[in-house]
């Protein structure tokens, strides 16, 4: 049961001076259920736009089921790995079946003339891609909104949704950036039993969260990072004994602390990016709100 | 103008008029019996006006629309007196269609008695019969504003405040399909009407522009619009096949050909808007430079067309072969164009059409055997493009059927009918199909489509394609309904349609992603500088006066698409982004109930 999925070789990132992630080795197996956390900023949200072809990573290699992927999302998406979004990046105006089914696209073929010519073969395709659809509207719970536009859809619905536009694509591995962020307890729990249902059906998780209590239930195995370099990975047990990712996250100086020369250089990249941009400005909206759950988890 | 609230009389606030509630009711009727009476009288001495006002017992132009605005009052100051077959006209009953009907037969009084006076020189110009329809239409205007509106506190304003609408009735489908019918007559009598107003005749078209904004803005706040739409929309086929027929009687409806050739140019310019929805509409691709592909296809049909005056005079292709090879270099363009620019983001690929747009017109320009080999002839054109011929029928000629005599343009008009079909076929397949989706998925959010699996290019590629090789069809009509290509029409922006400010207008304004939307739209912008010519000068800035006022009152377009209605009105407000709305604390407190 433990064939890897995921490689990630010595991936490296750097956006001019500064470096994102840094030398990550990385393992996803068939099966698990994999935990990413680690402090604002760290690089995860890179790590995972590296991983399905968002960035091209300055250094290092991804592959899937032993092939190396090419830095193109589609293709990524193509092989087997879907992701959803720290924030929400649904077709607004999109109905919420339209949404599924724009997921399946990698998996139907039907181009430009058949949709014109409408053969049987068409239709076919069509009513089976929205079976389907169905099928994993069902399965989170939207069966009922099947009509409603995205973007008039509750919060923690529109993280469902994500979900289930993700598992369209028929994946092998599912990546979630912070699915629980600005849910309420409840939706949390019931967003945990989703995730074990996911696992079930075969596909390996790995999942950003800054929810520890969620992170700790959930996974097989959590892998920290810290300033763009994996600081611990192992079992909950492990990871919560560890001193220095307390620290890390409690922003204490520790000995050996990597990367301590740049925070300075990180921060100030960071300021600049949060003055310039209106999504940086979301961002750190959502950043509160990620600061409260990181309080409750640390309080377990 | 769109908020909704619910009518319930006791708590509603009266109007500025202070008259007692039935003096209120019969003021409208009588104003409009009055302005219906006013339309057989004579409102000025002299013909000289345009329309001839002068003879009574039988109205004419402007008198016509002031007695349908006449009508239209009487009907909807019936529905406040309950009575019973008139109350599908105003199921909410409400005052503002009221309001707003007493408005559109207002204006067009009004409107021509200034015109009248200001045209003639003086007041001594009005005959007593204007000074009648003035005053009658001016009653229902004053009765209207006695009654009570479902706003409170919101003064005048609440006059047009949208009722809040009861569910509609049930009815059978038979009945839904003679709604339809009846829909498409109006319609068809409606556009008849206006395309057959002479074009000095610009008062008559602006008394009509008048009575339609006003009486279409009414009738929507009935309801019945829609009403019309979902029925519509629910009968799909049968829908379409109407309008088609509709179009399909418009030349036996007129005695003329020139009107014959309108409706062509019309067809064209709203055939080629089409297509570019499918890049602007459903794509989200700015192609500031789209008229250059409906030029393509128009020289590529010319230059195969067979005039001495083509470059390859001796080759004379069938229609079919000249329309392929028009699609065929349209699309080759579209290839050329896309192929770079399409893979980087957003306004490179507007800058890059414009620019093709120019570099297309200033080429054809100096193709001319000076500044360059000799193909298009320059500024001269290819002219003398002989008439098609299809299966043996020669489309230059007249043509005798049902005893109606069809001229040249009226058969033109046919051959268009059938590429509009073409196009509007091609375009709702395309829009509802995966291809389809993943063309508005990439509008929405591109990274989030890529990351779904969407090769953002090649279906980016598909669109621009696709678009450009139906502009190309459409050009290939064109060069054989004008007899010739000169390049002064393909033009980033003139006076005239087509050009490709106008067209990327048609779509706007009729309505981004939608059918209907870009048709109105073009026939609206093509009959509006037909008929006013005395705009010419100034016509680029009432258009643009135009454009800012529609994006600020009805951004979605004149045919909404669901998603845009939705997306622009349901906060209420239109300055809100969507991802404020997101991490709003409101909707987090949404989330968590
Ligand atoms: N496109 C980019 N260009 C420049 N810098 C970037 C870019 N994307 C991310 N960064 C920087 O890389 C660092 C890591 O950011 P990232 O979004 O990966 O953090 P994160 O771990 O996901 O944090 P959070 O928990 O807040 O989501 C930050 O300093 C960020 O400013
Ligand atoms: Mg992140």
């Amino acid at each position: 049961m433990t064939t890897p999925v995921l490689e990630a070789r010595d991936v490296t990132m750097r956006f001019g001076g500064l470096t994102a992630v840094r030398s990550v080795d990385f393992t996803v197996n068939s099966g698990e259920i994999v935990g990413l956390i680690g402090p604002n900023g760290a690089g995860k949200t890179t790590f995972f736009n590296c991983l399905t072809g968002l960035y091209v990573p300055t250094e290092g290699t991804v592959s899937y089921q032993g092939k190396v992927l090419p830095p193109k999302p589609h293709m990524v998406t193509q092989a087997g790995i879907a992701r959803t979004f720290q924030n929400i990046r649904l077709f607004a105006n999109m109905t919420v079946l339209e949404n599924v089914l724009v997921g399946r696209h990698t998996r139907t073929k039907e181009g430009l003339w058949s949709a014109l010519l409408r053969g049987p073969g068409f239709r076919k395709a069509e009513k089976e891609s929205e079976a389907k659809a169905m099928e994993l509207l069902e399965f989170i719970g939207l069966a009922a909104k099947r009509d409603h536009l995205a973007r008039n859809l509750p919060y923690g619905e529109q993280r469902k949704l994500e979900i289930a536009r993700a598992l369209a694509s028929e994946p092998g591995l599912l990546l979630l950036d912070e699915p629980t962020a600005g849910m309420n307890p409840q939706e949390t729990r019931a967003t945990e039993e989703l995730v074990f249902a996911i696992r079930d059906k075969g596909i390996a998780v790995l999942v950003i969260e800054h929810d520890m209590r969620f992170i700790f239930n959930l996974c097989d195995r959590v892998a920290v990072l810290v300033q763009g370099e994996k600081l611990v990975e192992g079992t909950s047990d492990v990871v919560q004994a560890d001193d220095r990712v307390v620290a890390a996250y409690l922003g204490e100086p520790f000995e050996g602390a990597p990367g301590t020369a740049e925070a300075a250089e990180v921060e100030a990249a960071e300021a600049a990016a949060d003055a310039e941009s209106a999504d940086a400005e979301s961002a750190a909206d959502t950043g509160s709100t990620e600061a409260d759950s990181t309080t409750k988890g640390e309080a377990q | 103008m769109t908020d909704t609230t619910t009518i319930s009389p006791a708590a509603t606030e009266r109007g500025p008029v202070p008259l007692p509630l039935s003096l209120a009711r019969l003021l409208v009727v009588v104003g409009a019996v009055g302005t219906i009476a006013s339309a057989f009288l004579s409102w000025t001495w002299t013909s000289d006006f345009p329309g001839d006002l002068t003879v009574y017992g039988y109205p004419a132009g402007l008198q016509i629309l002031a007695l349908v605005g006449g009508v239209l009052t009487l009907l909807f100051g019936l529905t406040l007196w309950d009575v019973k077959w008139l109350r599908w006209l105003n199921p909410a009953d409400a005052t503002s269609p009221v309001f707003l009907t007493a408005l559109s037969a207002f204006a067009v009084c009004w409107f021509t008695g200034i015109a009248i006076a200001v045209d003639l020189g003086g007041l001594v110009n009005l005959d007593p019969g204007a000074y009648v329809a003035m005053a009658a239409s001016a009653l229902p205007v004053a009765g209207a504003l006695a009654l009570p509106h479902p706003a409170p506190g919101t003064g005048i304003r609440g006059y047009l405040t949208k009722p809040q609408l009861p569910a509609p009735t049930k009815v059978s489908a038979l009945t839904e399909r003679v709604i339809i019918t009846v829909g498409v007559a109006l319609a068809l009598l409606a556009f008849t009407y206006g395309i057959g107003i002479d074009n000095d005749a610009s008062e008559t078209f602006i008394g009509y522009l008048l009575l339609l904004v006003f009486a279409a803005w009414g009738l929507m706040h009935t309801g019945l619009v829609d009403r019309f739409a979902t029925t519509a929309a629910h009968h799909k086929g049968f829908a379409s096949a109407l309008a088609f027929v509709a179009a399909v009687v418009f030349p036996f409806t007129q005695n003329d050909d020139h009107n014959a050739n309108v409706g062509v140019n019309i067809l064209i310019f709203a055939t080629v808007a089409l297509g570019l929805n499918i890049v602007v509409g459903l794509t989200g691709l700015l192609d500031l430079g789209y008229v250059a592909f409906l030029g393509v296809g128009a020289y590529a049909a010319a230059l195969v067309s067979g005039s001495e005056y083509s470059r390859f005079s001796g080759v004379h292709f069938p229609f079919w072969a000249a329309a392929l090879t028009g699609m065929a270099a349209s699309l080759v363009f579209g290839v050329l164009i896309g192929a770079p620019t399409l893979r980087l983001r957003g306004d490179y690929l507007a800058i890059v059409t414009l620019g093709f747009g120019e570099i297309f017109r200033i080429t054809v320009n100096n193709l001319d055997g000076t500044s360059g080999p000799n193909i298009t002839r320059g500024p001269n054109g290819i002219t003398q493009i002989p008439d098609l011929n299809i299966f043996g029928f020669n489309l230059g000629d007249s043509h005798d059927v049902l005893g109606h005599s069809l001229g040249r343009f009226a058969n033109y008009l046919f051959l268009m009918l059938i590429v509009t079909a073409i196009v509007v076929l091609v375009f709702t397949r395309a829009a509802d199909s995966r291809i389809g989706r993943s063309w508005i998925a990439i509008r929405e959010d591109e990274t989030a489509a890529t990351a779904m699996g969407i090769n953002g290019f090649r279906v980016k590629l598909i669109a621009f394609a696709l678009g450009a090789s139906l502009a190309g069809l459409a050009g290939t009509v064109m060069a054989h309904v004008n007899y010739s290509v000169n390049p002064q029409p393909y033009q980033f922006a003139g006076a005239a349609p087509p050009n490709s400010a106008f067209l990327l207008a048609a779509v706007v304004l009729g309505g981004m992603g939608t059918v209907s939307g870009p048709l109105l739209g073009a026939s609206v912008l093509y009959l509006v500088p037909e008929k006013l010519q005395f705009l010419q000068n100034y016509e680029l800035f009432a258009f643009g006066v135009a454009l800012i006022l529609l994006m600020r009152f009805r951004p979605e377009g004149i045919i909404a698409n669901r998603r845009r209605q939705l997306e622009f009105h349901e906060t209420g407000q239109l300055d809100v982004p969507a991802q404020e709305t997101l991490s709003d604390d409101a909707a987090v407190t949404k989330a968590g109930a």
